[in-house]
């Protein structure tokens, strides 16, 4: 039995009482408890069923280590798999269900595999699932899907917020037992800015458990002695249910703060991340305690010896009535001494070490415990429920010596330092012999961006275990009341010749159902490598990464190598520490602020407006079509080219990159920059350029203006702007850094709108207040103004062949300008067109599309823009680059239109195959197709295609394939398909 | 003009931190030598205020003029005045190197003001907000979550934040959620 005890339990407040759900059981714990604490009050030992044998598992810790109990827990959008017992605080309405069995916790079929556990060795899957080949996608694999796993899946939304915090400090001290608190007493009075975090709800760690005296008082005295003076500085910050998750480079942390989850009242943030910028940092993580290697050291009632002290003092929960203490180290005894006193049986202590412990033995003693020297477990009897040990030699192969009844069994292996944060950045461990364990190794620390340690460690993490010993690690001198302790015996295998029958029934890894055996065949099949052998037998793989089974582990595979454990080393810690939520990684980051949507000022109306929208370089949304009801998306876009082509269309091109670009030597940059001249473009004119970048790859185009004699107005694509001005500034900054050139990026300042058709300027002019004529305004022209009362700037430039006009006005200006051209344009038969009517205009005048016709790969000469290419200027970026014998190869695609002979479309990103095949095996191609739409001008399917000699071959008709295997033929056209004099455009 | 709107004409959410678009406001980008004596002697001329420090920004009457970079600073004046006062730079400037612009309606400016205006910051800006890190009269460029901002902190305490206008709404909604979520009583 475990039950809830009548006096003791620090933590909880029995006045408090709280009411939870377990598989549908109403349990009662206090305010104060944690799950595990209040299952165990409620004698709920079994918690589990264990990964792959589905064995009986309960509680063996009592903290963040703890590898079997986790729930479900919580409900609907509040649910959520994994939840550790020891670190969950129950409150008022928590519901957990138990995971991993079918169909119930006490009747499991999957238990059926521990009797076929002799065939499911480590590796077993990979040895078993392999042959035949197939077999694994169509048999193996839905099967074991079904059958692996711990927790569910959350089906619902999560209703929970999660945010994010930055801060910055001087010093951040990781824990907050007596070493970290010290720690940061210590920097906190130095007038650092001191960041504490701890990661449960309590200060001072096992200090406070083990009742230490420190200079003649209480644990607990000192701790919140200390903690008074930590609130009181200005300078320190103290949080407690924040855990450091991880530490990385330059000092960067992460908190991991659970703000609700001890809470009924769930309102707020649940998680909040901590960001922090840590000048150093203090690792004060204390010590984990290691189990012993023994049969049947995973059946319920086998915990830590450690885990049954808390339970007792912090809790008031004893774990069972009859304890047997086992360990190779004198701290077990404490739990031996705490159970007595509170009027707990304590049968026997098994000491592994035939010497005994220290002073405290005789302690035990006195209180009329047996201490039984050089003693081991032999088996732990029992299956739900521990019922009693049998014990046997250590130094011997298990023969039963005498057999005690107890209901608990406490085991303690020693003590590992949490040397997670120290490792997260590369801090390297000793191997301590006398302590058996590792501790960081101060000559190697984690190195900063200056070659100096940024991490230390004090305490129990750096591997002092006495009192006396952690403070004076911490910079405090004290006197306590902690007696000598005898030496450790490190003991990996209990009894230490146990045959394989004990030995495939010793765990090491609880979650993941990781044996000393597995540990063992892995080393004789050759797993030398310690990674190697974690990943094939899953050793610590699972979700407590392995704090209680890594050492243990390892210890036995350097064993059953013959080698040393140092030599053997331990596998990468990586954070974070404990799982943490994707909802606190997430953080605020989440439905609509998922991600930023860049909306332009006329955004309302288009959405208001049939809008269906498309995300255009990156963040943008701009409208693909305005559909109208009744129509299919297809239908909304030839409407709007018909439309366009017969009367007059409007598109927001406010998105459209508009960067500054002035000084004295603007016209030398923009000559460098782009493959065209624009120095000598007059005031007052557009000019269409290209921009390559350094390779001599078309990288982005657009409409350039000059403004005034120093001053040039670049139009760049939607998502090439800030790329674009960024690719400016390198230059400016990093290469021409003595160019008189100042550029600014004022692509949001204007709202700007196409106005295209045969009655475009009929709309200018109803507006009126400017000359819009050919006469006033010719083609590739512009002129500011202002237009039906609006701040305008009119350019005569044209993307979809037809008469076409660009006004830009202020943003602020550019939702009632929308409206007033909407109005003005109303008895010319205006409508809006969206991207793809602009797209199908642009491929219908056979003007390329940075991103169609180009990926990175395409040169202005693949796209016939030799015409772009000016051969007055010495050089531009990307010239050298156009030079280079592949670049000029006669054998390069080339751009030509291709029109089907059925009239159909070409399928998106086909090819046109070429006989053979290459040396790789793979068809030869000689083209692809890069633009391909129905065009609602001609009524056909038209293309753009990059075809090897193409402009050569005018006339010639080639296949292009197809999804269903077929090949449609096209023949090889002019790419530009529609009024090829451009007299349309130029009324 | 009447048909100038701002990006959240006006957008408000009350709470203990208080976040509030504020309209239409003038900007100007100045780029330029500041050791020049013409452009010091320009800006105090047409603004009132000299070249301020390293992210930090001077106010004077109606103007107040922010570091932005080593050769650019932004003044924020009343948006009606935004085009006659870069027609003053252009000319006081004349036949120097100078960049004046007018970029009032490219952004959109937040007011945040309130108990823990400066956590609300912190939880969306990689910048140190404690309250004797960040002090009346800084300006930092930094982000907002996932777009460019730049803030700065006026004597009363509050914040002026800017960014793109295009993600104005997403701004906003950063930071009134962030203040709805509440203190966080660290900083």
């Amino acid at each position: 039995m475990s039950t809830r005890l009548q006096s003791l339990g620090r933590m909880i407040d029995r006045s408090k009482p709280v009411e939870f759900t377990f598989n549908g059981k109403r349990l009662r714990g206090y305010q104060g408890d944690t799950l595990a604490s209040a299952m165990l009050a409620n004698d709920q030992m079994m918690m589990g069923r264990s990964f792959k044998y589905h064995r009986p598992r309960g509680v063996v810790a009592s903290g963040a280590e703890e590898p079997n109990a986790l729930f479900n827990m919580g409900t609907g959008d509040r649910f959520e798999p994994n939840q550790r017992a020891t670190t969950q605080e129950v409150f008022d309405g928590l519901t957990i269900k138990s995971q991993n069995h079918y169909p119930s916790l006490e009747f499991d079929i999957g238990a059926v595999n521990q009797l076929f556990a002799r065939w499911l060795p480590a590796g077993f899957y990979y040895k078993m699932f392999i042959h035949p080949r197939p077999f694994w996608k169509y048999v193996y694999e839905p099967f074991i899907r079904q059958s692996a796993g711990l927790g569910q899946v959350p089906k619902e939304k999560d209703a929970d917020t999660y945010e994010h915090f930055y801060f910055f400090c001087d010093v951040l001290v990781a824990g907050g037992g007596i070493a970290g608190l010290a720690a940061a007493l210590k920097a906190g009075k130095e007038g650092k800015r001191v960041l504490l975090l701890e990661q449960t709800a309590d200060f001072g760690g096992r200090a406070v458990v083990d009742g230490v005296e420190i200079d003649g008082k209480s644990a607990s005295d000192w701790v919140a002695e200390t903690l008074a003076a930590l609130n009181a500085m200005e300078n320190v910050t103290v949080r407690s249910r924040n855990m450091v998750a991880g530490v990385y480079d330059h000092g960067y942390v992460l908190g991991y703060e659970r703000l609700t989850d001890h809470l009924s009242d769930k309102s707020g943030p649940r998680h909040r991340l901590w960001r922090i910028r840590a000048g150093e940092i203090v690792s004060a993580t204390g010590a984990i305690e290691r189990p012993l290697s023994f049969y049947g050291n995973d059946i319920p009632g086998v915990m830590l010896a450690s885990a049954v002290r808390d339970y007792v003092v912090n809790w008031g929960v004893s774990c069972g009535d009859r304890t047997v203490v086992v360990t190779n180290n004198d701290d077990a005894y404490r739990t031996a001494i705490t159970l007595k006193q509170a009027g707990l049986s304590v049968p026997a202590i098994i000491d592994a070490r035939s010497s005994g412990a220290g002073p405290i033995a005789a302690e035990a003693e006195k209180l009329g415990i047996k201490v039984m020297k050089g003693k081991a477990i032999a088996k732990v009897k029992g299956k739900k429920r521990v019922t009693g040990v049998q014990i046997c030699l250590q130094a011997g192969e298990g023969s039963v010596i005498e057999e005690i009844a107890c209901d608990c069994v406490a085991m303690s292996g020693g003590w590992s330092p949490v040397v997670h944060l120290w490792s997260h950045c590369g801090g390297k461990l000793n191997w301590d012999d006398d302590l058996a364990m590792f501790r960081p190794n101060p000559e190697k620390p984690p190195l900063g961006a200056d070659g100096q340690a940024f991490v230390s460690v004090v305490g129990s993490a750096n591997g002092h275990l006495s009192t006396a010993a952690v403070l004076a690690d911490a910079g405090q001198t004290v006197t306590t009341n902690e007696p000598a302790e005898a030496a450790i015996q490190p003991v990996w295998m209990m009894p230490q010749g146990a045959g394989v029958k004990l030995r495939s029934k010793a765990w090491l890894d609880y979650q993941n159902d990781v044996k000393v055996s597995d540990v063992q065949l892995a080393a004789q099949e050759g797993y030398e490598s310690v990674e190697h052998t974690k990943r094939y037998t899953t050793l610590g793989m699972a979700t407590d990464q392995g704090k209680l089974s890594n050492i243990n582990g390892l210890a036995t595979l350097s064993a059953a190598l013959d080698s040393t454990i140092p030599n053997v080393g331990t596998t990468t810690f990586r954070p974070p520490y404990t799982p943490i939520s994707l909802g606190a990684i997430t953080g605020v980051a989440r439905d609509e602020l998922f991600q930023p949507v860049r909306k332009t000022p006329m955004f309302q109306w288009h959405d208001a407006n049939g809008s269906e929208w498309e995300p255009v370089g990156g963040q943008w949304r701009r409208t693909y079509a305005y559909v109208r009801d009744g129509e299919t998306t297809k239908d909304a876009v030839n409407r709007e080219i018909v439309n366009t082509r017969e009367n007059v269309g409007l598109l927001d091109a406010s998105t459209l990159g508009k960067i500054i670009v002035k000084g004295p030597d603007a016209g030398k940059f923009l000559d460098m920059l782009y493959t065209n001249m624009m120095s000598n473009l007059k005031i007052g004119k557009c000019r269409y350029g290209l921009m390559c970048n350094e390779n001599g790859f078309l990288m982005d185009d657009g409409v350039v203006i000059r403004l005034d004699e120093d001053t040039w107005l670049c139009h760049t694509t939607t998502g090439g702007a800030a790329h674009t001005h960024d690719w400016m500034e390198d230059w400016l900054q990093c290469e021409w850094w003595d160019w008189k050139v100042y550029t600014a990026n004022v692509t949001e300042q204007y709202a700007q709108v196409a106005i295209a058709g045969p009655k475009a300027r009929q709309v200018l002019e109803k507006l009126g207040g400017m000359d819009v004529s050919k006469d006033a305004i010719g083609f590739m022209e512009f002129k500011d103004g202002t237009l039906g009362g609006f701040d305008a700037r009119v350019h005569r430039i044209s993307f979809s062949g037809e008469l076409s006009f660009e006004v830009a006005v202020p943003a602020s200006q550019g939702a009632a300008f929308w409206d007033a051209l909407l109005e003005a344009g109303a008895e010319f038969g205006v409508m809006p067109y969206g991207t793809e009517a602009m797209h199908i205009m642009r491929a219908e005048k056979g003007f390329i599309m940075i991103g169609d016709e180009t990926d990175g790969t395409i040169i202005p000469q693949d796209l016939n823009l030799h015409w772009a290419l000016s051969k007055k200027k010495d050089d531009y970026l990307g010239k050298r680059a156009q030079e280079r014998s592949f670049m000029a190869s006669p054998d390069r695609w080339k751009l030509v239109g291709v029109e089907t002979l059925d009239g159909s479309v070409i399928e998106d990103g086909a090819y046109v195959p070429a006989p053979g095949n290459n040396p790789n095996g793979q068809r030869n191609v000689q083209g692809r197709v890069t633009s391909t739409y129905y065009s609602p001008t001609l009524k056909r399917g038209i293309a753009m295609a990059l075809v090897k000699n193409g402009p050569d071959r005018m006339g010639e008709v080639i296949e292009f394939n197809k999804e269903d295997g077929t090949m449609v033929k096209a023949k090889i056209v002019d790419p530009v398909f529609y009024d090829k004099d451009g007299e349309k455009q130029n009324v | 003009m009447s048909n100038a709107v701002s990006a959240l004409n006006g957008q408000e959410a009350k709470g203990d931190v208080t976040v509030r678009e504020l309209g239409l406001t003038g900007m100007i980008t100045l780029r330029g030598d500041f050791e020049d004596e013409n452009f010091g002697a320009a800006l105090s001329q047409i603004t009132g205020a000299g070249v301020p420090d390293v992210r930090h920004f001077v106010q004077a009457g109606d103007f107040t003029v922010l570091w932005m970079s080593p050769d650019e600073l932004l003044v924020i004046l009343p948006y009606e005045k935004a085009a006659e006062t870069v027609a003053a730079f252009d000319a006081a400037l004349k036949g120097t190197h100078f960049l004046a612009v007018n970029v009032s309606d490219a952004r959109a400016l937040i007011s945040i003001s309130g108990d823990f205006a400066n956590e609300v910051l912190a939880k969306l800006s990689p910048v140190d907000m404690s309250a004797d890190r960040f002090t009346a009269g800084m300006v930092r460029r930094t982000r907002l979550a996932q777009v460019a901002a730049a803030f700065w902190m006026l004597p009363d305490g509050s914040y002026n934040l800017m960014c793109f206008r295009s993600v104005a709404d997403y701004a906003f909604g950063l930071l009134s959620t962030s203040a709805k979520a509440g203190k966080v009583g660290a900083i």
